[in-house]
């Protein structure tokens, strides 16, 4: 047992951090808030720089890497709020033409959801829908739970879809879809109310939401661990009573709880991508998701006024936390998951 | 990152789960809570069981009588006795766990010789005489006096909190040997006999009505002064070292049994229908994620300590000293096992009410991991200035 980064692993993780401060950096932020449309040359550099194709095989033009990677390499994305259907693009990189290399984009929109949602609609060259992902393939790899979990655990799918699981491509235009005012100013959403269902994938779907909710896990670990940075900066530096607000010790307690949040989530992040186990991919994103939303918070606090203004970042970090956390699996969901592990 | 075991490991683990299942059906019959001698003795015959099958002090180095195993078969074996159901340390708490790890690292060959096999064999039990009634958090305020008479030093003063003085032979304490220093330099760490002439020990009765620890008086002990552990002066630099072992890897077992009991906990819900209620249930959920999170958090500090630059909080085979991480730890794990508790008391319903269930007992108990062994708020302060770099304050 060695659960620690390889040398390998943390130049990956350098490198990305590196490629993402130089292309992404604060100021194209900033812009892209005003001008969300995403960054097609970037789209194609995080392509060449083998983003989505980390877990392809090398025969098949990939670079042969695992969840581990993955995970480090959406974890920076996370710090950077790099935007965009990441995930989507990551786990379809093998599956849609000319999203590995960066060349088209790809959505993936959960249909046992309500409302369904389409993250970056005006942007993308495909878009697939899964349906019956959630809570299933519980007998899968490592598959602790049995059981139909899922019907104790949400009841009938909810969303526009029936109820026979599986992946459907469809072309954009086809998609009929309601406007959505999205609270992320950086992540647009679409209302999806209707999307043919004619051209079935050959997918594992549970697999694929289970790598979904890492990924989206990993981000958000990312977001935590870079509020903590940011609150932490800031109480050095804001002076209030004639000293650093961060000798104070209201404002230090608010600090260490960050990090311990961050830590947590990270060690429950890394060790389910080691493992790809069920339950540990749901304790992952619960902690994970509670992680990036209440450091985002702390975050705040700890800016005082400058935290409540648009300027600041701390509410882009927010708003993306609270995006995430309602995406793949969510909370009620993992923890009804892991409850029911519970009982041998 | 890699969190499979070696075959050596593994080889391990399956020589201690055999010898587990041999040895626990023939432990004696556990003692009553407020039974100190028959607790004292159940400790130490269960640590001369594991002495005898060389199994005592497993990560301490071998020239401290020790096994050398590797953190990980450390973890493995808190794995492995906490899943059979083996005794916990009880009153070999201090010992195995600080004070002779810290003589491990800080004390001379003579004192090694001196105290640590008899830790091992269960022979000797140990308590800690750090706190003052005007001393607690702040800690370096202590003011129990050391004079030096000859080859002696006079102690006199008062120690509060003293867990398992009762039964201690051995007290690791703190003194002040030079008055007119500054807090932190005039303070030495000695090893004290419990039986010295001048020593009173007086239990207090904790909120669970046991008598866990006590106050201690000392009037004019003669302690010798080849029984200071450091220099003269240097006692708040052994100290940091002891207080390290203790936030750093004393509670990590524990973790293991949490898990136990979660499990339980969950059981029992189904078995009385309270497992219908989602809020309860999903509480259950959380737990699970917590503790799993924890246990890993453990190994991802055991994995860096193994890993670290030597001095730097590195563990290697069992020597050095763990690093500030358990704070980190220390802060979450405080928390989450007060939480399990009062979840165990939703499942119990008003079964919760009597002081003898095993859980409500343990509700009672889990009550002093925010405050014992640095309380949260000091915690805090130790992430807050010493891992993320906050400047002092008062
Ligand atoms: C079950 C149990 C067993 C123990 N066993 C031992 C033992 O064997 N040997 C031993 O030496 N000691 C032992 N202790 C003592 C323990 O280490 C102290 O209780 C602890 O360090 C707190 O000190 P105190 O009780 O004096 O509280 P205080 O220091 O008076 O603290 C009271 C409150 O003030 C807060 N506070 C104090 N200073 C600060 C600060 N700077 N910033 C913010 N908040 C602050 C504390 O967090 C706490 O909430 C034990 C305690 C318990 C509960």
């Amino acid at each position: 047992m060695d659960f620690q980064l390889t040398e390998d692993q943390r130049a990956l993780r350098d490198g990305t951090r590196e490629l993402l401060a130089g292309r992404f950096g604060r100021e194209r932020l900033r812009a892209a808030v005003e001008e969300p449309a995403l960054d097609r040359a970037l789209w194609r550099e995080l392509g060449a720089a083998g983003f989505f194709a980390l877990r392809l095989p090398e025969e098949a033009g990939g670079v042969g890497l695992g969840l581990p990677e993955a995970v480090l390499v959406f974890e920076e994305a996370g710090r950077a709020l790099l935007p965009g259907p990441l995930v989507a693009c990551h786990l379809l990189a093998g599956v849609v033409d000319g999203v590995a290399a960066g060349e088209k984009i790809v959505g993936l929109c959960e249909a046992d959801r309500d409302p369904v949602l389409w993250e970056h609609s005006g942007e993308c060259d495909e878009l697939i829908l899964v349906e019956g992902g959630v809570g299933r393939g519980i007998g899968g790899p490592g598959g602790e739970v049995r059981g139909e979990v899922r019907g104790e655990v949400r009841g009938e799918p909810r969303g526009a879809y029936g109820r026979t699981g599986g992946a459907y491509r469809s072309v954009p235009d086809r998609v009929v879809c309601a406007p959505f005012a999205s609270i992320d100013p950086l992540t647009p959403l679409a209302r999806v109310l209707d999307l043919p269902r004619t051209a079935p994938l050959a997918l594992d779907v549970p697999r694929l939401c289970r790598e979904a909710a890492l990924l989206t896990a990993a981000q958000q670990l990312g977001s935590a661990a870079r509020t903590v940075e940011m609150a932490v900066g800031y109480a050095r530096e804001r002076e209030q009573f004639g000293v650093a607000i961060g000798s104070f010790q209201a404002v230090k307690h608010l600090c260490a709880q960050m990090l311990v949040r961050a830590e947590i989530a990270r060690s429950a992040v890394y060790a389910a991508a080691v493992t790809e186990r069920v339950l540990d991919i749901a304790a992952a994103k619960l902690l994970a998701d509670e992680a990036a939303v209440d450091n985002a918070r702390d975050c705040l606090q700890v800016h005082g006024g400058m935290g409540f203004t648009w300027e600041a970042d701390v509410h882009l970090h927010l708003k993306r936390a609270w995006l995430r956390a309602e995406r793949w699996e969510v909370a009620g969901e993992t923890e009804e998951l892991l409850a029911a592990g519970l009982i041998g | 990152m890699d969190l499979t075991y070696t075959p050596e490991e593994e080889d391990f683990r399956a020589r201690l789960r055999t010898w587990l299942g041999e040895v626990l059906p023939r432990l004696p019959e556990k003692p009553a809570a407020a039974d100190w001698p028959g607790r004292r003795a159940y400790d130490t015959t269960w640590q001369r069981m594991l002495y005898d099958a060389g199994y005592a002090g497993l990560h301490w180095p071998l020239d401290a009588g020790g096994q050398g195993a590797t953190p990980t078969q450390h973890l493995i074996f808190l794995e492995e006795t906490e899943r059979a159901g083996a005794p916990y340390v009880g009153a070999n708490f201090v010992g195995l766990l600080h004070a002779g790890p810290t003589l491990a690292v800080e004390g001379s060959a003579a004192q090694r010789a001196r105290w640590l096999p008899p830790i091992l064999r269960g022979d000797e039990i140990w308590c800690q005489g750090f706190s003052e009634p005007d001393a607690g958090s702040d800690l370096a305020a202590l003011r129990t006096r050391a004079v030096r008479d000859g080859d002696s030093y006079v102690v006199s003063g008062a120690k509060i909190w003293t867990s398992h003085a009762e039964v201690a032979d051995w007290c690791e304490l703190l003194v002040r040997t030079d008055p007119a220093a500054p807090r932190h330099h005039g303070i030495s760490w000695l090893a004290m006999p419990m039986d010295a002439p001048g020593v009173t020990v007086r239990p207090l009765r904790t909120l669970a009505g046991s008598t866990e620890f006590a106050e201690m008086f000392l009037d004019e002990v003669r302690v010798p002064v080849g029984n200071r552990v450091g220099a003269e002066n240097d006692g708040w630099r052994v100290t940091m070292v002891t207080l390290s072992f203790e936030r750093g890897t004393a509670f990590v077992g524990e973790v293991v049994a949490c898990r136990r009991v979660l499990g339980a906990l969950a059981r029992a819900a189904r078995a009385n229908g309270r497992w219908d209620d989602a809020v309860l249930r999903r509480r259950l959920g959380r737990l699970h994620a917590e503790f799993a999170a924890l246990w890993r958090l453990i190994q991802w500090n055991v994995s860096e300590a193994m890993a670290g630059p030597p001095g730097a909080g590195r563990r290697g085979s069992g020597g050095g000293v763990p690093g500030i991480g358990g704070s980190v730890f220390k802060l979450r794990y405080s928390h989450v096992r007060q939480e399990l508790y009062d979840t165990a008391a939703q499942v119990l319903g008003a079964g919760a009410l009597d002081a003898d269930h095993e859980w409500a007992a343990d509700r009672l108990s889990s009550l002093s991991y925010t405050i014992a062994a640095g309380t949260s708020q000091i915690q805090q302060n130790i992430v807050a200035e010493r891992i993320l770099g906050l400047p002092k304050g008062r």
